[in-house]
């Protein structure tokens, strides 16, 4: 395909006196090749049997649209009268959950992140359990940790601020982790080299470098955690999320608009602050 | 005066069984600049680190005098190291300032391993740490630039600082790593010029790793040549012929 075949119209001119010249560049080599044509069969393959195992019921299909338009009309308009009764009170309920949440999970990963940077921590037994510790916390996903601390301090917002903080301890853990293997080891070794010790290292040359890093972070997980937190609610955990589970189950469908409006605004609104913010850190 | 600095039987194996240094010794005096040329891959920045113990020597004694009396830094641990560290300055190829930081802390990190934690995380470096740090950016030509970020700076700015942070410390030995090898060749002069002079005003001996052997005939009083991991020429700059250097870096076209 990319075979480098210069020179043809050149050596048609000149009777070919270039042939010596004329070297041949193939991209890549025929291993190489059969590994790629063996990837993309395994990749048709895989969609295939994804296709065939999700069992779609044909029935339901057919009717689809006609659920949605009906859904879309019952919700029709908004209970506008709503939002101040009750979603109000949710929904800072929610930010709440996120924001602490946010700084739980913080708390906990710094800790973890320097245990799991390579160049901090030179014990790689320490650097593995960290990791494992990083990729625990996000193989469980939020909604799985709410039912876990629902069980242990019963159904409110409590539960839900934990399992924020726990989903975000692996997230945070790691970019923060990959921030501090990727800064400079100059000015380190200048410190370490002006005898100042690991304390004055990790505070005068490691935070100045990673401070963009650890802000941005936090403000991105921050965005993530207001959206996570606000469906906690669905398993007990304090928020929006308890609002509109109790409005779909008595169908209440013009009260469902309001909360999926008010939703919608506020993760509008955590997205505009957050760019705003972040393009001011660096 | 009895040497600040005395070498004894220093070798470096970073792979067993492949010495890198090769049983070396070295007396560096209380005063001047000692030029260090050779081949890149000969073991110069490698012998500068071993001084500091940036790099773990193998074997051998490296004695350094000055005020606090003598020791051996290649015994010391911890602690000990520290002190002794703190006690060697040291100027880098890539300046290896905290970019994000103003010159002037980048000058008063050179007092980290004499404040305390507590003082730096506030900020609170004592008086005359503040005074001596103004006054070595008057001394390098920086003074109207204390509060600027270090990433705004230019190459030979950025290295004046470095030479600042490395004297705040109050060495008994000063160690440069190709300190102009990033710096077009103008400002290289100038940052050697200033580095000869500041060190003379303070007393402070010079070990340089230097590429550049035109400068280092201008500014050393001693030129140490290497090769192959072992000083094969020591002695002043006039006695450095083109034979020592053909032996030196090997092959002679480029002489």
């Amino acid at each position: 395909m990319s075979a480098a075949k210069g020179g043809d119209a050149m050596s048609a001119a000149t009777g070919d006196t270039l042939a010596p010249l004329r070297r041949e560049w193939i991209r890549h080599t025929p291993g190489e090749r059969l590994v790629r044509w063996a990837m993309f069969l395994a990749v048709v393959a895989a969609v295939v049997w994804a296709v065939r195992t999700i069992d779609i019921i044909p029935e339901f299909l057919a009717d689809a649209p006609e659920q949605m338009a009906d859904l879309l009309v019952r919700m029709w308009p908004p209970d506008l009268a709503y939002y101040p009764r009750t979603v109000h009170a949710a929904l800072v309920e929610t930010l709440h959950i996120a924001t602490l949440g946010t700084v739980f999970g913080f708390v906990m990963a710094i800790p973890l992140a320097l245990m799991a940077a390579r160049n901090i921590c030179r014990v790689p037994a320490l650097n593995a359990l960290a990791q494992v510790g990083l990729v625990a916390s996000r193989s469980v996903n939020s909604l799985v940790w709410a039912l876990i601390f629902v069980a242990v301090f019963g159904p409110g917002a409590a539960a839900g601020v934990f399992a924020i903080a726990f989903r975000s301890i692996g997230f945070v853990g790691k970019l923060l982790a990959e921030a501090l293997e990727e800064m400079n080891p100059g000015p380190r070794e200048a410190l370490r080299a002006a005898g100042a010790p690991w304390g004055a290292e990790m505070l005068k040359a490691v935070w100045p470098q990673v401070r963009p890093a650890v802000w941005g972070v936090a403000l991105f997980r921050w965005d993530i955690n207001v959206r996570e937190s606000a469906v906690l609610g669905l398993v007990g955990a304090g928020g929006i999320g308890v609002v509109l589970e109790d409005a779909i189950n008595f169908f209440q469908w013009d009260q469902v608009a309001t909360i999926l409006l008010a939703i919608l605004a506020v993760v509008l609104i955590a997205e505009i602050v957050v760019t705003r913010v972040r393009a001011g850190l660096l | 005066m009895s040497a600040a600095l005395d070498i004894r039987g220093l070798t470096k194996e970073y792979v067993r069984g492949k010495p890198v240094l090769r049983n070396l010794d070295l007396s560096i005096g209380a005063e001047g600049i000692t030029a260090i040329i050779g081949p890149s891959g000969t073991g110069k920045s490698t012998l500068l680190r071993c001084i500091n113990r940036l790099v773990e020597p193998t074997k051998g004694e490296i004695r350094l005098t000055g005020a606090e009396g003598t020791i051996d830094v290649a015994k010391l641990r911890g602690r000990g190291l520290r002190l002794a560290r703190r006690r060697i300055g040291m100027v880098f190829q890539e300046y290896n300032l905290v970019e994000r930081l103003s010159v002037m802390e980048n000058v008063l990190c050179g007092r980290l391993g004499y404040v305390p934690l507590w003082r730096a995380w506030l900020r609170k470096y004592p008086e005359e740490d503040i005074a001596r740090a103004f006054a070595l950016l008057d001394a390098v030509g920086l003074p109207e630039h204390a509060t600027r970020r270090a990433d705004a700076l230019s190459g030979g700015q950025r290295q004046r600082v470095g030479i600042a942070r490395a004297l705040m410390q109050r060495p008994d030995l000063l160690l440069a790593d190709e300190p102009t090898s990033s710096l077009d060749p103008r400002t290289s002069v100038e940052v050697l010029e200033m580095l000869t002079k500041l060190a003379a005003a303070e007393g402070v001996p010079v070990i340089i790793n230097i590429h550049n052997v035109a400068l280092a005939k201008r500014y050393a009083r001693r030129i140490v040549g290497m090769h192959e991991g072992a000083i094969i020429f020591d002695g002043p700059p006039e006695a450095l012929q083109d034979d020592h250097l053909r032996r030196i870096y090997g092959g002679e076209d480029w002489l």
